[in-house]
């Protein structure tokens, strides 16, 4: 279990297999200013998402500093049967990546 | 002896394509001219939608007052075929474009997150599907400024 993201991913009616989301991340834009030291905390954020089904790509976000601090991402896939893996990889600004699976429950 | 060169050139191409293409379609984009981009016309015109038709077909729900401008729920939806990509844009951000989601496979066109907005402003969703642009927009009304 990472502590850095949590997924559920439910079956849906039919083959459609619904996944959400959290990751903790401080998505900080770089104009908000620490209030111990007054300076401005360094630019943060995730730039890249990427979902896949059983291997294959399903969805590719590019994201902006703009997207929410620990972001909240919910899509839906359809063709989806129990015990399918749902990969979701993240990449930000500074290289820090992450990654963490879940079967189709 | 022309026609073994055009045989190693074509099988020379399609192993490269064969090495790059899985790494393309692995490896997400970021498209840093769109997203760096500090206007709204700017930015729609690098990812390609300097002309946009409204349509019936694609959903943009926002609230239509964010009390708290750093979490201001988003949901976007697609009935359009073969829709590709969507875009969210808020003209009033330092950088209007907040994100983008990309469909492949299954992917049923659809999303819901989170974003931030800096004052009250219009906000956009652009629809690439069938290789044109369709777009939503939605007035939000933000209390307290979310990008500080």
């Amino acid at each position: 279990m990472s502590d850095k993201m949590r997924m559920r991913v439910t079956l849906l009616e039919g083959d459609v297999a619904e996944v959400k989301v959290l990751i903790f991340h401080p998505m900080e834009t770089g104009l908000r200013k620490d209030p111990a030291t007054g300076e401005l905390v360094p630019r943060h954020f995730i730039r890249t998402v990427v979902a896949t089904h059983n291997g294959k790509p399903v969805l590719e976000c590019g994201w902006s500093r703009a997207v929410s601090r620990n972001p909240f991402l919910h899509f839906r896939v359809r063709g989806a049967s129990a015990g399918d893996r749902i990969v979701i990889s993240w990449e930000d600004n500074r290289g820090e990546r992450e990654t963490m699976e879940s079967a189709v429950g | 002896m022309q026609a073994i060169r055009r045989n190693v050139l074509r099988m020379l191409a399609i192993t490269v394509a064969a090495v790059l293409l899985p790494v393309r379609r692995l490896a997400a984009e970021w498209n840093k001219p769109a997203f760096d981009s500090e206007d709204m016309n700017r930015s729609l015109a690098l990812i390609g939608a300097q002309e946009t038709q409204p349509s019936d077909q694609i959903r943009f729900k926002t609230p239509e007052i964010a009390e708290n401008g750093a979490i201001v729920p988003i949901e976007i939806e697609s009935r359009l075929p073969d829709t590709e990509i969507m875009y969210v844009l808020v003209e009033k951000n330092p950088q209007p474009l907040a994100a983008s989601f990309r469909f492949a496979g299954g992917a049923e066109p659809f999303v819901a997150t989170r974003i931030k907005m800096n004052e009250t402003s219009r906000a956009m969703l652009v629809v690439k599907a069938g290789g044109k642009y369709y777009s939503a927009e939605r007035e939000v009304k933000v209390t307290i400024g979310g990008c500080g």
